[in-house]
């Protein structure tokens, strides 16, 4: 069972000396170096950086999908891969404490949006009336109410998107990561999104992570961090008013 | 929590319910399969029911009347008579030949010749009555498709069916017609007339049978040549209070016959006369067996790996490998009920098309049910791996 190590971090989340090596000896890849990073309860940042920078590696790292080698990550005032994680526990802090935005929406297609939603408090547990009323007024606030009944294949892409924003948002988690979700949107709906990511980070006090490699949302950034050969380096952004 | 493996379903219904319906028609040939086997057995205990028989006198080293050819002279039935426990006794001959109706349409069914009121006569009559002259009537099973006062020929003469009888059927499923006993003696062992006028003349060339100081002796042998004194078995009803093997031991032991008792004759016939087509039908239901679950193993392995995204999406957001593998499961499920209701209501529909008798037992359908159930939770097993092989990372790309 995890060890459940508290800390006095300031929430959101804490990347400290982070590193990942695929592979053994000769064949060893070191993916990432040394990584650190915070970002704070109702912060958004961008992670930007090139193809083959350790982007992805980092994005598992933090999703809890793969175990880094070596380094400090803290949840809250959790420890995570604290030695003691397994992956049951691993599994659950995916579904409780970690949103995940794609850029593709991935919708379940055989349920209809509020039930796409509504599925991670389920289960977690919630009962169903309950998940479905938290997911109608997560699709209310993203103003894709009105399309509550209808299956995701009858839904716009921006829609789509926020309905898998809404799905990341359901278990009111204190992280969410963002991969690319601006990707296929033009810069209106683009701008939309962010706007939207930047408003529920403030409601309810979650850090977002986004990587992108978007132009178009950069300069809405007040922080950003560049990954480069698996390092990390902080700069800050415009952050442009939405 | 609501059921994925059943919104999955309503999603792709069609997709399902076709496939079902193939299965289902897999299924229901499954189920036919096994009611053939079983109208078969029920076939042969109905031949052993409805002739009333507690005992079968049969020719010596034989297994007659049904599974081997027997002959008995027709006087050994009155030494049969006077046994200790026999309360009944009566002769009767079996032989199966094409009957002719009066339109000229042949029938294959088992002639059966009976002694009036004695074992062996049709215990009940759906219409008309029994026999009750000594020559040319007849009673016939349903299945034969004659009507009452209908005439139909058997051999040289033409009988008039006064009497109809339902289930009355030979261990191959032929419909039984019943005549009287000298009529049916005759028709199976009287020879035609050619035959008779050659053996007349063969004899009376022989000097041992056609003395000059011996009158009479040439007259008595040709008689003998054209009587019809043999049949097949002797059908025995016991006293009450006697045991069936009591009182066939004795037979055997003094009057050199071979007698059966219910018991003996249904393995006779059950598991010896249909073992072979037994053994056919089990060869059928192994491989339809094996071919449906390879049909389910297939469409479920197909359909998951239709899924993988959704499925590493599911895993990625915290999804058990439980709540993943059990929805793999349950849509094996649904289309293995599904495919069952199919194969039951076709087969249903179906059976009483057969030309032969077939019979489906409700315990076979819960069998037919368990099976398909367990061999489409095994052909899951496959698409149950692949699932919970998925990388959740396939996710994010």
């Amino acid at each position: 069972m995890k060890a459940m190590t508290q800390l006095q971090s300031p929430g959101g989340i804490l990347i400290e000396g982070l590193r990942k090596v695929y592979g053994q000896g000769d064949t060893a890849v070191e993916a990432l170096k040394n990584v650190n990073m915070t970002v704070g309860p109702g912060e958004v940042v961008g992670l930007v950086g090139p193809s083959g920078s350790g982007k992805s590696t980092l994005l598992k790292c933090l999703g809890a999908i793969i175990e880094p080698t070596s380094g400090r990550m803290t949840l809250g005032k959790e420890l995570i891969y604290d030695n003691g994680w397994t992956t049951s526990d691993l599994r659950a802090l995916r579904r409780d404490r970690i949103g995940f935005v794609f850029q593709a929406p991935y919708l379940i297609p055989f349920l209809d949006v509020t039930d796409n939603v509504a599925l991670l408090p389920m289960l977690a547990g919630v009962p169903n009336a309950e998940a479905r009323r938290r997911a109608l007024e997560l699709l209310s606030a993203l103003d894709v109410a009105h399309r509550a009944r209808a299956e995701p294949s009858q839904l716009s892409g921006g829609e789509q998107q926020r309905v898998s924003i809404a799905r990341a948002l359901a278990n009111r988690p204190p992280v969410i990561l963002a991969d690319e979700p601006t990707a296929p949107l033009d810069s209106e709906r683009a701008l939309a999104v962010m706007r939207i990511l930047n408003q529920m980070a403030r409601q309810a006090q979650t850090a977002i992570i986004v990587v992108t490699h978007d132009e178009k949302i950069i300069p809405t950034f007040k922080r950003i961090y560049h990954i480069r050969d698996g390092q990390t380096f902080e700069e800050v952004g415009q952050g442009l008013s939405l | 929590m609501i059921s994925l493996a059943g919104r999955d379903i309503a999603h792709g219904w069609g997709k399902f319910v076709l496939t079902g319906l193939g299965l289902g028609l897999l299924i229901g040939v499954t189920l036919t399969m096994a009611g053939v086997f079983r109208g078969m057995v029920d076939d042969a205990q109905a031949l052993l029911t409805n002739s009333r028989a507690d005992l079968w006198v049969v020719q010596k080293d034989t297994q007659g009347p049904y599974a081997e050819s027997s002959s008995l002279k027709d006087d050994v039935v009155r030494s049969v008579r006077g046994m200790p426990g026999v309360a009944q006794a009566a002769n009767v001959t079996y032989f199966t030949m094409q009957v002719k109706n009066d339109n000229g349409e042949e029938t294959r069914a088992m002639v059966v010749g009976i002694e009036q009121g004695g074992p062996g006569v049709p215990g009940y009559l759906v219409a008309g009555r029994q026999l009750t002259r000594s020559h040319y009537e007849a009673v016939a099973d349903i299945k034969a498709g004659f009507t009452l006062g209908q005439r139909i020929r058997i051999r040289r003469h033409d009988y008039r069916v006064v009497g109809l009888t339902q289930r009355m059927v030979s261990s191959g499923g032929d419909p039984m017609v019943f005549i009287a006993l000298k009529d049916a003696q005759e028709a199976q062992f009287v020879k035609d007339n050619d035959a008779i006028v050659n053996d007349r003349t063969r004899t009376a060339s022989n000097p041992a049978f056609n003395r000059p100081g011996v009158p009479g002796l040439l007259d008595a042998v040709q008689a003998l040549q054209t009587s019809s004194r043999n049949v097949n078995a002797v059908l025995v009803q016991l006293q009450p209070g006697f045991e069936a093997e009591r009182v066939a031991e004795p037979i055997r032991r003094w009057k050199h016959l071979a007698v059966f008792t219910r018991a003996g004759m249904e393995e006779i016939l059950v598991a010896k006369l249909i073992a072979t087509s037994a053994r056919q039908i089990g060869m059928f239901l192994v491989i339809l067996a094996v071919v449906s679950a390879a049909i389910v193993a297939f469409i479920i392995y197909t359909m998951t790996l239709g899924k993988i995204r959704e499925i590493a999406v599911l895993k990625l957001i915290g999804t058990r490998n439980r709540t993943i593998a059990g929805m793999i499961l349950q849509q094996a499920l649904g289309l293995g009920l599904i495919g069952f209701v199919v194969g039951k209501v076709a087969a249903t529909v179906w059976a009483p098309v057969f030309p032969k008798y077939v019979l489906l037992l409700t315990q076979d359908a819960l069998i037919g049910l368990a099976a398909t159930l367990l061999i489409c939770a095994l052909a899951s097993t496959l698409a149950i791996r692949a699932a919970l092989k998925v990388d959740p990372a396939t996710a994010i790309g």
